[in-house]
């Protein structure tokens, strides 16, 4: 059926954009850090996914237990060197978004550089569960499948453990109002590169589910930062469901338009529904209201 | 008066020092060869596998022989390399291209990647007086260039004789009653795509084909399944995209998904590339793509060798790249007929010569070449050329594409 094929394919889709979303929207939601180099980390990830498989054959669901922690880490400790002096420093919110702006810009060049250096210009591309899947009578690559599942349980799992748990609601907290939040006694600073660093977790994930179907190169970072930040705008800055539910219905309307209408009009739409979404909510699907 | 004389001599002399020409400050030790390519940004993947992988073999040749005889030298004269990064950026291009023209005053320059950006470099070559063997450029407008830049030369066939190779091959195929009528086509909204479309409709038109699919997608698109999935509700036994690497690499893995194999599957620019085997493996034999190669020649197996231990075990593509190394062979030929390093003459020499290059004898006629590979398929796990047919090496198309395994 048409509509059913649709809907799942666009799931899939979305659920690509969804992944590639949930990081960002915890690094500028709670650490308000605009992180520009985001997409030049999931390239990283992806890399290094292909080097693992490529070069020693570890499948990359195995090499998504050994690249998160490293992600943390690495991600941890920028935050630490590289960005406490702007959150130090920063007068409010607004100023820090700036300097981070900035700052991170320049880590994406540093990034892709290191990137080329190391892996050159050239286009990598491995197929890994390329298998159809027949869900309600419709095919679905069951890697593209594999990433849409991981998002919806990863993003569920961070939303509950955000309002559900002390940790997490020490974390909404510091999104609302660092300071307020600092005087009931949460360290936000290490709340801060705690989310950080689990939004580069969450991206180097996302690159290496992303790697097992998709064709990247040093160069494509660029392309998944702008994706990621329409689909953290739409839902909501912060928001993990959001992030999820704008996600989604990009990737079903985009599907959506190449079959009924035009696959020539599908980055129109998709724009389109990101304006129409604004001027409805302004502050995304699920954003909080203006402080 | 003596004050006056002494003056007027000084003038002289200075007159006399600006108004002959400039030493050649390059002198006889090295030949000076610049290039401005794109080492980062979105033409990078490009850039790298199919031209800066054959002029880093290229270098390497010409030097490990000991350099370019030079007459005028008596002896042979090393190259030596200035490069320069444009970015993918075509203001950066031009930058670069003027730096190495007016302060680096390099005696040869070698072309960037893409035909944009050939289309940008071509008038300033032109103003320098610099041979411009532009290879990456597929374009309809190459011949009227040709006329525009005499010092143009362009070697890779254009829009419409690629579309024209293709439709000529599928109309044999309906005449032997192997396929029918019917087409189903998708195109990637980018230079390439639309022209060689354009030319594709008009082609189709004319040899009676029905293109019952006919749809454009934007580059960077992450997903064709959708457009998969509606061509092959239309049970054309042929589908064309013409699409560039990444999605290339995607549809056919999407296709491979779907169980969408028709007997005709065409995937244009990438299909050539050896990450397109390295990824496929057996999933590769019988598809067809743009360019192609007499892969049976000993001097391009020779090449293919060289070309991975200069790259890090990267192997040329089997389209393009070789034809950029051909490129450099012709202007190291003509620089040797000629004996120095008179760009006009070497010019006039690459017009009127002919050429032996690893892809066989080239002569450029009203700076075009001729016969320029256009359709190649995967064949025993070698990319072959097939159309034209009349070029050395070409091999008979393998039909029907075998089922996905």
């Amino acid at each position: 059926m048409l509509a059913l094929d649709i809907f799942l394919s666009g799931l899939v889709l979305g659920g690509m954009y969804a992944l590639a979303a949930l990081g960002l929207t915890l690094q500028y939601g709670v650490a308000r850090i605009m992180n520009l180099s985001y997409g030049e980390f999931l390239v990283a990830a992806a890399l290094g996914s292909y080097s693992l498989y490529a070069g020693i054959g570890v499948s990359p669901m195995v090499g998504l237990v050994v690249v998160m922690p490293v992600a943390f880490a690495l991600n941890w400790l920028i935050y630490r060197i590289l960005l406490m002096p702007l959150v130090r420093r920063a007068k409010n919110r607004d100023v820090l978004e700036v300097d981070s702006i900035l700052a991170t810009f320049g880590l994406l060049f540093v990034v892709q550089g290191i990137a080329l250096v190391i892996f050159g210009g050239q286009y990598y591309s491995f197929s890994y569960l390329s298998i159809p899947v027949s869900v309600l009578g419709s095919t679905v690559a069951l890697n593209r499948l594999i990433a849409l599942l991981f998002a919806a349980v990863i993003g569920s799992a961070i939303y509950l453990s955000l309002t559900r748990t002390r940790g997490g609601t020490a974390l909404r907290a510091v999104a609302v109002d660092p300071v307020a939040a600092g005087l009931v006694a949460i360290d936000v600073k290490r709340a801060c590169a705690f989310a950080f660093a689990l939004g580069g977790a969450l991206v180097a994930a996302a690159g290496v589910l992303i790697s097992m179907f998709l064709t990247f190169n040093a160069s494509m970072g660029v392309v998944f930062t702008m994706k990621a930040l329409i689909v953290v705008i739409m839902g909501g800055v912060g928001n993990m469901l959001g992030a999820l539910v704008a996600g989604l219905l990009l990737g079903v309307g985009e599907t959506a338009v190449a079959r009924l209408l035009d696959p020539g009009l599908t980055l129109a739409a998709t724009y389109c529904l990101f304006l129409a979404v604004l001027l409805v909510r302004p502050t995304g699907l699920f954003g909080r209201q203006a402080r | 008066m003596h004050g006056s004389f002494t003056r007027i001599l000084a003038a002289t002399a200075m007159l006399v020092a600006v108004a002959l020409p400039p030493v050649v400050a390059n002198g006889q030790d090295v030949i000076k060869i610049g290039w401005a390519i794109s080492k980062t940004g979105p033409y990078a993947a490009g850039a790298n596998i199919t031209l800066l992988g054959a002029y880093k073999v290229w270098v390497k040749d010409v030097n490990d022989a000991g350099g370019i005889m030079l007459q005028s030298a008596g002896k042979k004269v090393p190259v030596e390399i200035i490069e320069y990064d444009d970015r993918s950026n075509s203001e950066e291009l031009i930058k670069a291209l003027e730096r190495l023209i007016s302060q680096d005053k390099v005696d040869f320059i070698l072309p960037p990647w893409s035909t944009a950006f050939n289309l940008a470099a071509g008038p300033i070559l032109n103003r320098g007086g610099y041979p411009h063997l532009a290879v990456t450029a597929t374009t309809d407008r190459a011949p009227e260039l040709a006329k525009r830049w005499p010092n143009s030369f362009w070697l890779l066939g254009t829009a419409t004789e690629a579309a024209v190779s293709l439709v000529d091959l599928l109309t044999k195929l309906r005449a032997e009653g192997k396929i029918d009528g019917n087409v189903a086509m998708i195109s990637v909204a980018d230079q390439f795509g639309i022209d060689v479309s354009a030319a594709a409709r008009d082609a189709f038109k004319k040899a009676n084909f029905a293109i019952a699919y006919d749809k454009s997608y934007p580059l960077g698109t992450q997903d064709l399944q959708p457009l998969l999935t509606d061509a092959m509700r239309t049970n054309a036994p042929t589908f064309i995209a013409l699409s560039y690497p990444p999605d290339t690499l995607m549809i056919n893995e999407q296709a491979k998904v779907l169980n969408y194999s028709p007997k005709v599957f065409y995937t244009a620019v990438g299909t050539a590339f050896p990450l397109f085997k390295q990824k496929f493996g057996a999933n590769a034999e019988g598809v067809m793509g743009t360019g192609g190669i007499n892969a049976d020649s000993q001097e391009f197996k020779d090449y293919v060798k060289r070309h991975a231990a200069v790259n890090n075990g990267m192997e040329p593509d089997r389209w393009a790249n070789p034809v950029g190394y051909a490129s450099l062979q012709i202007l190291q030929q003509a620089i040797e007929r000629v004996g120095k390093l008179d760009r006009a003459a070497v010019v006039k020499e690459i017009q009127s010569g002919s050429f032996d290059t690893i892809i066989g004898p080239i002569k450029f006629v009203d700076n075009l070449r001729k016969n320029a590979w256009q359709v190649g398929q995967w064949q025993g796990g070698e990319y072959y050329g097939v159309a034209p047919g009349s070029n050395a090496g070409a091999r008979p198309l393998a039909f029907p594409k075998p089922a996905w395994k």
